[in-house]
């Protein structure tokens, strides 16, 4: 394979510092594409989507009304991260999870960050995910957020910023290891003197981490996976974790409430459950509380909660953490609650609710991307620089009637790294990003998996990684060293 | 484990051994058409009609089709999506069940199922039909010889193991009534009335598709003898297809589950269990014939619904919550 004439074109590019000059931690990679010639290539690529596929590691496309399962395209060359560069990212993302900790705790304790004037009331007091009933109430160990996947990118000089945190349901971690797997049956030769990291502990330490927050310290908990069920998008996931960790999946209706007990429905009766790791929202876990016509939920599961019967990964009201309103302040939690300047930068935000921002984001938008403070996935989302004219409009009169469902951010030119590109037969540079994977157990005890997924946005010039709109991904590769 | 999941697994392997079935029936038969002499469109129909009706879906097939002939019924059982009993209906709903219970299985014997689903829905599928309904048919068996080899190589003796073997056993006696029912008209009170050439060729047919062609002949020599195929085909002790063998080993799942004694019951299931075991066990092929072959063959099956549906209620069905109700309640403490 050769890859001289690969452009990084003003972009951060991964692998090349420059055109021709390959970046010293990918340069084993490099030896080993150099030794290929393309059928060999092309082989192990489709070796590993016939993988994939066999495995059944895919996800549900809704709006195709077959229900058709897709793999999830997978990108050959895997993305490098020198062990430094690791120990940075590790130190400022252990620091903000901290930190997002301490405030949901605050916020539904005492709320000394809104009564010392540091985050208005109103924008937490407003936020759609803010969960008011549950102000007062303790959760085991105080934690909120268990399980977090905060969105990394990188800008123009290779600087990694802070996209967004997810702290309700992250997914995407069954990728991490199917890819790492896949990554090893096409390159077997090439792991034992690469110095990669291996990441697949990962379901050893979520385990540990659920049975942590087990009621009254139980020795032997039960923990269960809650799913939506088989038709939902991660389902594989649900699935892949319950299996990793040697535990049920369970969907709501093979729960039940019975004095603020939860119970599985088994073939032997009705049995306790101590932990679930939740992959339902909040706003479908109880319908006697949320959303009464959720049919996936367990009525009576919140009144389990609150008893301390049952414990959540992740607690419930953690979404108003995401929402990216708070993400603006999330700087200024880090100073207020742990005294510390933030390590990762995030990216610049201006909030529509603010006059003087609303006047600056009104102005530009052909020049800005506007967000909804409580989307996910790539919608509700304006990209100015790419957008037609009535789209703008859209959004300006949205803004104007809400600006507190609105931010705004300036377009930010994420790396790029060589992708394998089918039509062309050759790697171009294609946008990437990274999702990290969080366990928390408390400020001292906080495992990072050393990897994380990395997507793609496999369409020349797209921004846009997620899997429902073209998106890959990589393998992620932690080193030892930095070369 | 969770009731759900029982019954998932049970209808795993049911489906899978309902779609091997469903394949030997039809191998067996379109081979069968090559033997006879003078095919017109009444002795075609006169073939295809028993076997639709064997699987129970004649309505169905009917309101699909005009007329059983070999197009029209390997259709129906094979490739038909609308009848979910069909080969691709049964796969699919077996891939189904199993993802619901993919942390249960092996990776490998989801694999195969999932592989054998690839297969069905890709042209790969409709080339090797092309080449020959024998290969295609060999195939899905090969997939379902393989799951099974895979479920006693891969799987713990536990619940999942005892609830995937009871839907296998249970799925394979209900299929051995009714293959044999196809012929049940020969075996009336007086068997001597019926037979000949063609009549010899249906009954090696059927002990080949029960693959015990081998089997029977290491037991009656070289003699095909209808009330003997009869009696191998119902009451073997050993031959893992027979009736018998099937009721015993389900009867042994049931009694794992609950840990109960061979010799007692503990529910309902193993109770109509242990009494269908008891009457093959205490009967001959003579009381079969005496009875009416078919009419004898009918109850067994109602039995067999009968003990699937008392399983269901004792392991898998869990009263419906009433929502509303439960909502309100749960409401009334907070």
């Amino acid at each position: 394979m050769d890859l001289s004439a690969y452009q990084t074109d003003n972009f951060f590019d991964e692998m090349f510092s420059a055109p021709g000059v390959v970046r010293p931690h990918y340069q084993k990679v490099m030896e080993r594409l150099q030794s290929l010639n393309l059928k060999e290539f092309e082989q192990k690529q489709q070796a590993v989507d016939l993988l994939f596929l066999r495995a059944g590691v895919t996800f549900t496309v809704y709006s195709d009304d077959q229900g058709t399962e897709r793999i999830f395209p997978f990108d050959l060359m895997p993305r490098i991260i020198p062990h430094d560069e690791w120990a940075f990212l590790e130190r400022g993302l252990k620091q903000r999870i901290v930190a997002l900790n301490c405030f949901l705790h605050d916020i539904y304790h005492e709320q000394k960050i809104l009564k010392d004037g540091v985050i208005p009331p109103s924008y937490v007091l407003s936020a759609k995910h803010f969960r008011r009933e549950f102000v007062g109430s303790d959760v085991p160990k105080d934690i909120y957020i268990h399980i977090c996947g905060s969105d990394l990118i990188r800008d123009k000089d290779g600087r990694y910023l802070v996209l967004e945190d997810n702290g309700r349901c992250p997914s995407g971690v069954s990728y991490v290891l199917e890819n790492r797997q896949a990554m090893r049956r096409a390159f077997p030769n090439l792991f034992p003197n690469a110095g990669v990291r291996a990441v697949e502990n990962y379901a050893d330490r979520l385990l540990k981490m659920l049975r942590n927050i087990a009621p009254r310290g139980q020795d032997n908990p039960t923990v269960c996976v809650l799913t939506p069920g088989v038709y939902n998008s991660a389902y594989f996931e649900h699935c892949f974790l319950a299996r990793q960790m040697g535990v049920e999946i369970v969907e709501g209706r093979d729960l039940l409430v019975r004095d603020f007990k939860v119970y599985m429905r088994t073939t032997k009766g009705l049995q306790q459950v101590d932990v679930l790791y939740r992959r339902i929202d909040d706003d479908y876990i109880d319908p006697s509380v949320f959303r009464p016509d959720s049919m996936l939920g367990v009525p009576g599961l919140v009144n389990a909660v609150r008893a301390g019967n049952v414990a959540l990964a992740n607690s419930i009201g953690t979404g108003v953490a995401d929402d990216k309103v708070m993400y603006y302040f999330v700087p200024k939690m880090i100073k207020y609650y742990l005294g510390e300047e933030p390590i990762l930068d995030q990216v610049e935000t201006y909030l529509a609710s603010e006059e003087k921002d609303r006047k600056h984001i009104l102005a530009n938008l052909d020049k800005l991307v506007v967000k909804s403070a409580n989307e996910a996935g790539g919608y509700g989302m304006l990209m100015g620089p790419w957008a037609e004219k009535d789209e703008i409009e859209r959004f300006r009169v949205a803004i104007e009637k809400n600006p507190r469902n609105f931010i705004a951010q300036s377009p930010i030119s994420l790396s790029r790294h060589p992708t394998w590109t089918p039509e062309t037969e050759q790697f171009e540079g294609r946008h990437i990003d990274f999702r990290p994977y969080i366990l928390y157990s408390g400020p001292d005890d906080i495992s990072i998996v050393p990897g994380g997924l990395t997507r793609v946005a496999l369409n020349r010039g797209s921004l846009v990684v997620n899997s429902s709109q073209g998106g890959g991904s990589k393998d992620t590769w932690v080193l030892y060293g930095n070369d | 484990m969770l009731s759900r999941v029982a019954d998932s697994l049970y209808w795993l392997a049911r489906y899978i051994e309902r779609a091997d079935n469903l394949a030997r029936l039809m191998e067996v038969n379109l081979q069968l058409l090559l033997d006879f002499q003078d095919l017109d469109d009444i002795k075609l129909r006169e073939h295809w009609d028993p076997v639709i009706r064997s699987t129970g879906d004649e309505e169905k097939f009917y309101e699909l089709y005009e007329e059983a002939n070999s197009q029209t019924v390997t259709d129906f059982l094979t490739f038909n999506k609308s009848n979910p009993n069909s080969v691709i209906g049964c796969i699919s709903g077996a891939r189904e069940n199993a993802r619901m219970v993919r942390d249960q299985i092996s990776s490998e014997l989801w694999e195969t199922l999932n592989n054998c689903y690839l297969f069905l829905k890709s042209n790969d599928a409709q080339n090797v039909w092309d080449s020959g309904a024998y290969e295609f048919y060999d195939r899905i068996k090969d997939y379902s010889l393989r799951f099974q080899g895979l479920t006693a190589a891969t799987l713990p003796r536990d619940e999942c193991y005892d609830f995937l073997q009871f839907g296998r056993y249970i799925e394979r006696a209900d299929k051995a009534t009714r293959m044999l029912d196809i012929k049940y008209h020969i075996l009336l009170p007086s068997p001597q009335d019926v037979g000949g050439a063609e009549d010899a060729a249906q009954w090696i047919a059927l002990l080949r598709a029960a693959s015990a062609y081998d089997a029977y002949h290491a037991q009656y020599l070289a003699n095909i003898d209808p009330v003997h195929v009869a009696e191998f085909l119902i009451f073997s002790e050993n031959f893992p297809r027979s009736i018998r063998y099937c009721v015993q080993e389900l009867n042994a799942r049931l009694h794992n589950v609950s840990g109960c004694p061979l010799s007692k019951y503990s529910n309902d299931a193993e109770k109509l269990a242990g009494k269908l075991l008891s009457d093959l066990t205490f009967s001959n092929v003579q009381d079969v014939i005496n009875y009416g072959m078919h009419e004898w063959l009918d109850n067994c099956q109602e039995r067999l619904n009968e003990i699937g549906g008392a399983t269901y209620q004792a392991y898998m069905f869990q009263k419906p919550v009433d929502l509303a109700e439960e909502i309100q309640q749960q409401q009334q403490q907070q």
